[in-house]
């Protein structure tokens, strides 16, 4: 190669990759644009459904003023939602109830107290394969087992340990998860100044692993909120207002969702199914912005500031 | 050299992780109120050898153990001896300052709680002197009840400290304790290992040559298992008796 075309070639080069000529890239440019219109469909969606049951479910509310905190009666014409909206409150409560101990329960000894090995790996196997069960199936299992076999027949305690089937393993999974995050270095101090094992457990890692556990338990809440297929079979359609808190678990009854199914279903009752289904967005929106300040709250409790 | 009690006697001491011989006849005699220094090349076995004084090693899976560790003439590895008390007597202090995410209080008055001190007022006693032991009260007695996370990795070091003074150890066990603080903070630790080797045993896991020679009244050095030598700390780095150990502290290997 002759000198010059060694420097002719060089000032080629040099021309190339001179940083002022922005060079168009076609494929990069389609690509962008396809991601933005991706993320536009993913928000359009969920405003428009959230529009659409706002646009459909505010004159509800507004033409009865009764919607929210009055009852169904037939003889006086009048419907409400609040015995449903008791119910699912009361359903959440009691579920949780059962089901938090056993779930967090469950994750200790697999984390802390089994052994590592093929029995920890077949129940975390099936806790899994648990959660991928359609909630019919469950609901299905509970009616003839708690309702038939159990004798509780089609009531709320029916409902409520059927649920606990279908989020024992959401609270399971994510309570050993958080576990799993408490470092080796909290465990090796407590046992070495004389901590035993479940001392260590209540005082150092039930505490920071806390913010873990809640996350599952409102996991759990919204699958509990969401839920109607397993409800309907169990717990039923009855809205009878509580009237003893022990006593209302052996009675029927219908949560928001059943009763927004049930409106839509037996009755051909869109208008109201669509007032409920404002209420069920808002209840959902507040138990969201719940667990933030819950996550939040024990948050700030394991960190430097607190 | 002056009379001395033997705080800690292990004698032919054995322990496999699985098929690994980790630690192979290892005897020697911890004094009171001295320092003992373990050092050596990584993987030597000094670590494993300090935790298992406390019996630490016992929550390792596939650990085997032979030998005999008797502190005060007691066998630590008797059926009847309960690990708890053990750790009571025997403290530790890791590589990694590790206080518990709550208040400095809270830090200092846990081992206190779990051996069933519950008195408020004796509680407050038990943090103060620790505090003060560990030579940190001055910098925290004005934020004993914010996070202990909070304070500076040196200053959590010495916190550490003063959470294993606080259950009243007979035996201080260190494992690194200064291999992740910076010089200030370890001359800090340093200058407190001296004020408490008057009142208690101190055996000290180190990288660091220049600490055993500085702070160690005997010192033992390790290799692949095996203790090589143990004597006074002067005569160690001057006149070792092993080749190996010249060898390591003339940094030849290591």
């Amino acid at each position: 190669m002759s000198t010059q075309t060694a420097v002719a070639l060089h000032n080629n080069l040099s021309n190339d990759f001179s940083i002022l000529k922005k060079k168009k890239r076609t494929s990069d440019m389609v690509l962008r644009v396809l991601i933005i219109i991706c993320a536009f469909i993913a928000v359009a969606l969920i405003a428009g459904i959230i529009i659409y049951v706002v646009i459909r479910g505010v004159p509800v509310l507004i033409a009865n003023p009764n919607f929210i905190i009055g009852q169904r009666s037939f003889l006086q014409g009048t419907y409400g939602i609040l015995p449903n909206i008791i119910n699912t409150l009361y359903i959440i409560v009691i579920t949780l109830l059962i089901a938090t101990p056993l779930g967090v329960g469950s994750a200790i000894f697999l984390n802390e107290y089994a052994k590592p090995g093929k029995l920890v790996k077949i129940i975390e196997f099936t806790t899994e394969t648990l959660s991928g069960i359609p909630s019919i199936l469950f609901g299905l299992f509970g009616m003839v087992f708690f309702g038939n076999v159990c004798g509780m027949g089609t009531s709320i305690l029916c409902g409520c340990l059927t649920l606990t089937l279908m989020i024992l393993p959401t609270i399971t999974r994510t309570a050993q998860e958080a576990l799993k995050t408490v470092p080796l270095s909290y465990r090796s101090g407590a046992l070495g100044i004389g901590a035993t094992k479940w001392y260590m457990i209540r005082t150092v890692i039930l505490p920071s692993s806390i913010g873990g556990i809640a996350t599952g338990v409102i996991l759990a809440i919204g699958r509990i909120v969401g839920e109607s297929a397993a409800l309907i079979f169990t717990a039923g359609s009855g809205s009878n207002m509580v009237s003893d808190f022990f006593g209302h678990t052996m009675q029927s009854g219908a949560t928001l969702t059943v009763e927004m199914y049930l409106r839509y279903t037996a009755n051909n009752d869109t208008d109201n199914a669509f007032g409920i289904a404002l209420v069920l967005i808002v209840l959902v929106l507040i138990i969201n912005i719940c667990a933030g300040l819950v996550r939040n709250r024990f948050a700030k409790k394991t960190s430097a500031e607190g | 050299m002056e009379q001395q009690t033997v705080k800690c006697e292990v004698k032919n001491l054995n322990l496999w992780y699985g098929d690994n011989h980790a630690l192979k006849d290892v005897s020697m005699d911890i004094y009171d109120k001295s320092i003992t220094a373990f050092i050596g090349p990584s993987g030597c076995g000094k670590s494993t050898f300090l935790k298992t004084l406390n019996r630490m090693n016992d929550l390792v899976p596939n650990v085997k153990i032979e030998g005999t560790v008797l502190l005060d003439g007691e066998d630590i590895f008797s059926p009847k001896c309960d690990p708890t008390m053990l750790r009571k007597k025997v403290g530790m202090v890791f590589q990694q300052p590790n206080p518990f995410p709550m208040s400095i209080y809270d830090n200092i008055a846990y081992g206190p709680r779990i051996h069933g001190i519950k008195k408020k007022a004796q509680l407050d006693e038990i943090v103060e002197t620790s505090l003060k032991g560990a030579a940190i009260f001055d910098e925290v007695k004005d934020r004993l009840k914010k996070s202990a996370l909070g304070l500076s990795g040196g200053q959590q070091q010495r916190l550490c400290i003063a959470r294993a003074l606080a259950v009243q150890p007979e035996l201080l066990l260190m494992d690194e304790p200064t291999s992740a603080l910076d010089p200030i903070s370890t001359m800090k630790i340093e200058e407190l290992m001296e004020e408490l080797k008057k009142n208690y045993a101190i055996a000290i896991v180190t990288h660091n040559m220049q600490q055993a020679a500085r702070v160690a009244d005997r010192t033992a050095f390790f290799l692949v298992g095996e203790m090589v030598e143990i004597g006074d700390t002067e005569t160690i780095f001057a006149r070792p008796a092993d080749k190996r150990t010249e060898d390591y502290i003339t940094g030849r290997f290591g």
